[in-house]
């Protein structure tokens, strides 16, 4: 099939590669560029392990064509971390309360935890695990999760006070 | 490194990160940054993909294939079939259970979605469309679903390839689709206190087909490098070692000639155990294509074809005196297979350890037996977050006991107490063969009775039943039995399930361990170096840990089973102490004494007397690399190969509380309390993960899990669309406990504790819904409990909406 140049901005670098009219996006950050953070656990949608953040909202990147971010501000997990390597209060938050087992989740929960941050900075228990329901974990039962994201609200909103 | 000269006892002991501290996970830091290495990350140079074309039929014979069209497609390189594979006697594969399985479907499929082609090809969307161009002619076949049909002298007869052998495995067969007879237990006196018993139950108890689903399907890179004659694979393998072996037989390449890989193992939970089709035809490929192949499955693939768990119709009875203590147990069990005998149990165990089926309490006299059949689906039966089949065998007795309990009027909990094992009785030698360790089964109910308000639970469903309101309380004391095993009754093709710890200490005082296991999520490169800190005073910051390199790692027998803690931690403790026997004779030469002088001390061994005289580990490594007493080899290294003496045996007491709208058939979680005994307690943080994980996986499995067959064996909903997985919304919040009776054969005491919750957490979900309902009268309701069903009930008992 033939295959078009797509580009888009994907954690702050600015890429293009080839894809076909078909290729997932998914398939288009593991195989064209490399970023095997984001993974694929169902094909489906339903377990968010393949979660990205395009143009500020969590999305599933199992489920969009490559072509259909053409030109958009994609975050994944790889782009976290600050640029020296220090981790981000999420994922401090997810070593510190254990939130992880086997990781394949993880890219996908951090990235959904960034953006539900961004949504609810103070959730509760309750809207924690309404907000990370379209993501699967098999491993942790999900209660450390649910303290990681509020460990990582915590320390947001001390920092946010501290800076006021 | 760290350096422990000038500090106190109490930093040194902090600095150790030894067994009992929270630890937090060396394996984290890549997890979290997203730089796992999945086998799906693993990108070789030309590497190519290769995918199934699968059967639309649960039964058929296969008329032709033309996989010519499939050739003409941009990117398709190859399609393998059965005929492909006969000259090289790969079209089928020795299972784990000693029968055979079709690795491409050779004359006929048996099974909905049974691999019939492999396509291979540049990219996955090359081999999407040669999978579609691949020209199959089937001719349907009378599908056999139900197992209870199977052995009726018109069924159809399914394995036809089989149909003139006396066994595949594990015993003689009476039908065609018969597989095996096990039983075992003393039957004529079991039949004696039947017939002579005050009272007697009987339930038929199934426990329906699931599947471990761990949320990285399985998968593998095969590379063939034909200049050297070396085979590289790449896999998603609980057991990368018993892979080696097996690849070896099937393929006849040298095992030297092989390295297997297991890198990070996204899940397992038994799924990942097994050889699959995938592997040999990636193999096959790689060797006929000189490029690596990648094989990844789908979810669809996984639900449908890889490992499917339980499916057993179990009939239980229980005898009893008047007041509630059993006199005897009999059971029968029904054990769909699937289309092959290739479930993954100790070769000699055909039911695995099913026979643990009297948990808990002191029976005197039991029968058991277990008839395997296959039927129309796909082939497995693996040990799903279990000790080969001990979630089956915990479910049944802790529901016939509930059974027992209404039938007499006697509280669910007095019961367990009448029946338990006694502290005093340990070492406990079960009717049915077992030898329990340890345990302290009154004390552990004690403490979750207390912790619930027991009495306070009973009292306020009694108020709610008189209003007509539906409360149920789920008790579960389970007893597991996990760490196999023993090499005198359990092997693998011939293998004994030992493990193997190698460890080396470096000059400057750290240290790599490597060992035969493969973690896949349970965090073993921070606790297997929090074992060996203790033992030998290295910090656990400075141990590496590796695992799942059969080139470097010594030969182990995996992962699974909860056997890492009970056996390859035994081989870590052991290869940790004969390093620090060496360390003390370099001692006793750095410090001018005798080794009879010498005390150890957290990290170093000091002089008796003159405690500023002392030589630490660290200072010990060096010497070990330069001035050594007479006679002692250079390096500080150890390996241990551990046979254990016995099996381990975890407990615990777990207590559910639901509430129930007859309405809507609703079920909600109001509280889970889960107090586990593992013994030595590792790492608590990590104890604690796996609970939690356990009890939601168990919480699936019981309120909402099933791998449903239509008449025709189309599988109902092998996607997670149908598939019940919980998210964070429905799981409930978990309450752990915990005490602590240590294993008395076990070098540090510890249990292993990963399986526990699903063991325990299944009946007590389970004797929580059946519970709300146990005052009209209601035994027994068949899992999954969901809303559909539970309504069911209320209305079967008018009172639904």
């Amino acid at each position: 099939m033939a295959k078009t140049a797509v580009s888009m901005t994907v954690n702050g670098r600015a890429v293009e590669a080839l894809a076909e009219p078909r290729t997932l996006l998914i398939h288009f950050l593991r195989d064209q560029l490399g970023i095997t953070g984001p993974h694929v656990g169902c094909e489906t949608s339903h377990c968010g392990a393949c979660t990205v953040d395009i143009d500020g909202k969590s999305v599933k990147s199992c489920t969009l064509f490559a072509v259909q971010a053409q030109g958009a501000e994609v975050l994944t997990v790889e782009g976290m971390a600050g640029a020296d390597g220090t981790l981000s209060v999420i994922q401090e938050g997810f070593m510190q309360e254990h939130g992880l087992q086997c990781g394949y989740c993880t890219p996908g929960m951090i990235t959904r935890a960034y953006r539900l941050l961004q949504e609810t900075p103070n959730p509760s228990e309750e809207q924690i695990r309404w907000g990370l329901s379209g993501n699967l974990c098999r491993c942790t039962g999900y209660q450390n999760i649910v303290k990681a994201v509020r460990y990582a609200a915590e320390k947001l909103q001390a920092q946010k006070e501290a800076a006021e | 490194m760290t350096d422990v000269k000038e500090m106190t006892l109490e930093e040194r002991e902090a600095t150790l990160g030894g067994i009992g501290t929270a630890r937090k996970r060396k394996e984290d830091a890549r997890f979290i940054q997203g730089k796992g290495n999945y086998v799906d990350d693993i990108k070789l140079p030309d590497t190519v993909v290769g995918n199934f074309v699968r059967s639309p039929h649960a039964h058929a014979r296969i008329k032709s294939i033309n996989t010519e069209p499939a050739t003409r497609i941009p990117g398709v390189i190859a399609v393998l079939t059965a005929d492909d594979l006969r000259p090289l006697n790969l079209h089928w594969m020795p299972t784990l259970a000693g029968d055979a399985q079709a690795v491409l479907a050779d004359e006929k499929v048996h099974f909905q979605n049974q691999e019939v082609a492999f396509v291979i090809g540049e990219d996955r969307y090359a081999v999407a469309d040669g999978i579609e161009a691949v020209e199959v002619e089937y001719e349907d076949l009378p599908a056999l679903v139900d197992p209870t049909k199977a052995l009726l002298p018109d069924a159809p007869v399914l394995r036809e390839d089989a149909q003139d052998k006396s066994e595949v495995g594990q015993g003689a067969r009476r039908h065609p689709n018969h597989i095996f007879t096990w039983d075992c237990g003393d039957k004529d006196a079991t039949d004696q206190a039947f017939a002579g018993a005050a009272v007697t139950v009987k339930e038929e108890i199934f426990y329906p087909r699931c599947h471990p689903c761990p949320l990285e399907p399985c998968g593998c890179v095969a590379s063939m490098d034909k200049v050297r004659g070396e085979l590289t694979l790449y896999g998603t393998f609980q057991a990368p070692h018993v892979i080696r072996t097996v690849v070896s037989l099937i393929s006849g390449l040298a095992e030297h000639n092989i390295r297997v890989v297991s890198p990070d193992v996204g899940g397992g939970f038994g799924n990942k155990v097994g050889a699959y089709p995938g592997y040999v035809c990636a193999t096959v490929g790689s060797i006929v294509l000189g490029r690596p192949v990648k094989w990844i499955e789908s979810r669809i693939d996984n639900l449908s074809t890889t490992a499917f768990a339980r499916d057993y119709l179990m009939t239980g009875e229980l005898a009893a005196d008047p007041d509630g203590r059993i006199t005897a147990l009999r059971c029968h069990v029904l054990a769909d297979h699937g289309a092959f005998n290739s479930h993954a149990q100790p070769s000699k165990w055909p039911a695995g350890f099913f026979n643990i089926v009297t948990g808990s309490y002191d029976i005197p006299v039991a029968h058991c037996s277990v008839d395997g059949v296959f039927t129309n689906k796909a082939p497995g039966g693996v040990a799903y977050r279990c000790s080969f089949r001990v979630t089956e065998a915990a479910y049944l007795i802790e529901r016939m006991i509930d059974v027992l309990a209404q039938k007499l009027d006697i509280d669910k909990a007095e019961i367990r107490r009448r029946n338990f094992v006694k502290a005093s009785q340990f070492p406990y030698r079960s009717c049915l063969g077992w030898e329990y360790d340890s345990g302290d089964y009154e004390t552990a109910l004690d403490k979750a009775l207390a912790a619930v308000d027991y009495e306070g639970l009973r009292r306020e469903q009694a108020e709610k039943r008189a209003r007509g309101e539906l409360m149920g309380i789920g008790i579960a004391t389970f007893t597991e039995i996990v760490g196999a095993g023993p090499t005198r009754n359990c092997d693998i093709l011939g293998i004994g399930m030992f493990d193997s710890c190698e460890i080396r200490v470096h000059p400057t005082g750290s240290a790599i361990a490597r060992l035969g296991t493969k973690s896949q999520g349970q965090g073993h490169e921070t606790t297997y170096a929090q074992i060996i800190a203790t033992e030998i005073g290295i910090p656990s910051d400075d141990i590496t840990i590796e695992e799942g390199d059969t080139d470097t790692a010594p030969y182990g027998l995996g992962t699974y089973g909860s056997r890492s803690t009970p056996v390859a931690a035994a081989a870590a403790a052991q290869a940790a102490r004969k390093i620090r026997a060496k360390a003390k004779k370099i001692a006793a030469h750095m410090l001018e004494v005798g080794e009879d002088d010498l005390e150890w001390e957290i990290d170093r061994f000091k002089v008796r007397g003159l405690p500023e005289k002392a030589a630490s580990m660290k200072e010990i490594a060096m010497a070990a690399y330069q001035s050594l007493p007479e006679g002692l080899e250079q390096g500080l290294e150890a390996v241990n190969y551990y046979d254990p003496p016995n099996f381990t045996y975890p407990f615990g007491a777990y207590v559910c509380v639901v509430d129930v709208d007859p309405h809507t058939g609703e079920v909600k979680i109001r509280r889970f309390y889960a107090l586990d005994d593992c013994g030595t307690r590792i790492n608590p943080m990590v104890i604690d993960g796996q609970v939690h994980g356990g009890l939601a996986e168990a919480f699936g499995i019981a309120m909402g899990q099933e791998l449903v067959f239509d008449e025709i064996g189309n599988i109902q909903g092998a996607s997670l669309m149908d598939y019940f997985l919980p998210t964070a919304v429905e799981t409930p919040h978990w309450e752990t406990d915990f005490t602590v009776t240590p294993s008395p054969h076990h070098p540090i005491g510890a249990k292993g504790v990963g399986e526990s919750p699903n063991v325990g957490g299944v009946p007590a979900f389970s004797n929580a819904v059946v519970d709300a309902f146990a005052h009209l009268g209601v035994t027994h309701m068949t899992m999954p409990h969901t809303h559909w069903r539970v309504w069911k009930q209320c209305e079967a008992l008018g009172i639904g909406g």
